[in-house]
């Protein structure tokens, strides 16, 4: 566990040397603001005290800058060698994969925090469903800690962080969409697979209000599944 | 802590990298690994260090067996890779902290082992600078601080002087020297100098097998079949010394190596001297004689003829 934190401590001081995390920080309010504040079917719009406008924009831009956050993570130690270095000393793989989504969950965690004042505002304006931010909050972080461990995955697979990147995204875009759109196309059984296999059907009960374990435990298998995927990938490394 | 290795090989594909070798290092000894690139060495570190499985073979640090149990066998372990990879944008106090927390340093000594390892690798200028704007003898000592930060008793060290300029190359050498009196370490290289100068023993790897292991003066005397004389011959002809020592009996080849000077390379028919016979050769003769020495072999000539013939 220590070994954990003392990777994920690293990590999190790399994100912030490198301005990544303010870029991050700063592009991922710049966004959901507008969108949520000024622009379009804003939360005015709704006529009701609620995140769920807010919930549904950072569902996207989540989705575009997770990648971002984790196509680096092990392609470039892997491309740098420095992974041969880390991975020498006393911790197990397991150990750095996990430190290093810590890393990446922190400063998600972080930045949504910072939308805190989004939630006083509009507690403000009316009567605002408790229950239902906190459980829309706890989605979006699932989703994240889904979309890393994903992001991890990708990057434990390839030297190069664009493709790192692409390949996220293209893994993401069947929970994120095509899921979706195959359950609504398959009848039966097919179909409710697919249903299940889809990031919305969990997410928009759970912006909603509602916390079931069925949605739980697909976000935590999905996350913990790319997690030994890419804790497979380094052991695949040492066997070459 | 000894390092035994047994029957070890790994294969890339269809080649072999490293070819069922086996060997031993005693507690404190330094063990130089030489070999051509390509012929192993890398290899061999990297399953020590169990960062490479092998596919066959054993390999204990102490008692205990890497593969089984590589957490344990890492803590023993300091481990400065083939071209030091490092985080470029730490700065130098700051990873080494790192370093030192993940190798489980104990909270209340990281500080002095810090302070005792920048110390000894001298980067005390150094230590708040990112590592990425030190040069590359300044990073090296970064390598060489992060695999001292936990006291290791086993160093692995691979090709610790590339890209080094000669006096940062003597200055390593004779740090390595000083934390090898009390650990074992093994040291990659292709410059034969440096192994001479820094190792207590050596072993030659080819194509994946061992093709010598000894001191550096047993391997001498295992390549020098034959003795080999320097010989300056001041008057007299040219000529008619080249033929007058051709003609010793105990005189197998004589060689020019320089005309101007008269010096000559007289080698020896296998197990016998002509130092005698020279010099006697120039009293009878009346030629001052003003230079009769011995050649040794040069470690980079055991080293071609072991790896070149095979």
């Amino acid at each position: 566990m220590k070994e954990i934190l003392t990777i994920a401590k690293r990590e999190l001081r790399a994100y912030f040397d490198s301005l990544m995390a303010y870029i991050l920080i700063v592009l991922f309010l710049g966004f959901s603001g507008f969108f949520t504040w000024i622009y379009g079917s804003d939360i005015f719009f709704i006529k009701q005290a609620s995140l769920e406008v807010f919930f549904n924009i950072a569902f996207w831009t989540l989705f575009f800058f997770i990648p971002a956050l984790t196509m680096r993570l092990l392609s470039e130690e892997n491309r740098a060698g420095t992974l041969e270095l880390l991975l020498t000393k006393p911790v197990t793989d397991w150990q750095v994969i996990a430190g290093k989504f810590t890393a990446a969950l922190a400063l998600i965690t972080i930045t949504l925090a910072l939308t805190f004042p989004y939630f006083i505002t509009v507690s403000s304006l009316g009567n605002i469903d408790t229950g239902a931010v906190f459980s829309g909050y706890l989605a979006l972080i699932l989703i994240s800690a889904m979309y890393i461990s994903i992001g991890i995955f990708a990057s434990s697979i390839t030297n190069n962080q664009i493709v790192a990147y692409l390949t996220a995204l293209t893994i993401g875009i069947f929970f994120q969409v095509i899921f979706q759109m195959l359950a609504s196309a398959f009848p039966g059984t097919l179909g409710n697979i697919f249903d299940y296999l889809s990031v919305y059907s969990h997410y928009d009960s759970m912006i909603r209000g509602v916390i079931d374990s069925r949605d739980l435990v697909y976000f935590l298998s999905v996350t913990f599944l790319a997690l030994v995927s890419a804790e497979t990938m380094l052991l695949k490394k040492r066997y070459v | 802590m000894d390092i035994v290795i047994e029957g070890m090989t790994k294969t890339y594909g269809i080649q072999k990298a490293v070819d069922d070798i086996s060997f031993k290092v005693k507690t404190g000894e330094v063990l130089g690994f030489l070999g051509p690139n390509g012929a192993g060495k890398t290899t061999t570190m990297k399953a020590i260090t169990s960062f490479l499985i092998p596919d066959k073979g054993k390999i204990f640090i102490g008692n205990i067996p890497v593969l089984e149990n590589p957490l344990e066998a890492k803590k023993h372990i300091g481990y400065l890779p083939e071209n030091n990879p490092l985080y470029e944008d730490m700065p130098v106090i700051d990873y080494l902290r790192f370093c030192a927390e993940i190798e489980n340093v104990p909270k209340d000594k990281i500080d002095d082992k810090i302070r005792s390892v920048i110390k000894t690798c001298g980067i005390t200028k150094e230590k708040h600078k990112k590592i990425g704007e030190l040069s590359k003898g300044y990073k090296q000592r970064v390598g060489l601080a992060q695999a001292l930060i936990h006291d290791p008793e086993i160093l692995i060290l691979d090709e610790p002087t590339t890209g080094l300029d000669p006096n940062q190359i003597v200055e390593i050498r004779e740090l390595i020297r000083n934390v090898g009196k009390e650990k074992t370490v093994i040291l990659s290289s292709h410059i034969l100098a440096e192994v001479e100068a820094t190792c207590d023993r050596i072993l030659i790897i080819n194509k994946g097998k061992i093709v010598a292991d000894g001191t550096v003066e047993d391997l001498r005397k295992q390549a020098q079949g034959s003795e080999i004389l320097k010989v300056t011959v001041e008057d007299g002809d040219i000529n008619d010394i080249f033929t007058a020592l051709q003609s010793l009996d105990t005189v197998e080849t004589v060689d020019f190596i320089d005309k101007s000077t008269q010096t000559f390379e007289v080698k020896s028919k296998t197990g016998q001297s002509s130092r005698k016979a020279v010099f006697k050769l120039c009293v009878e003769k009346g030629w001052t004689l003003t230079q009769l020495s011995f050649v040794e072999t040069r470690l980079e000539d055991v080293f071609r003829e072991l790896t070149v013939n095979n």
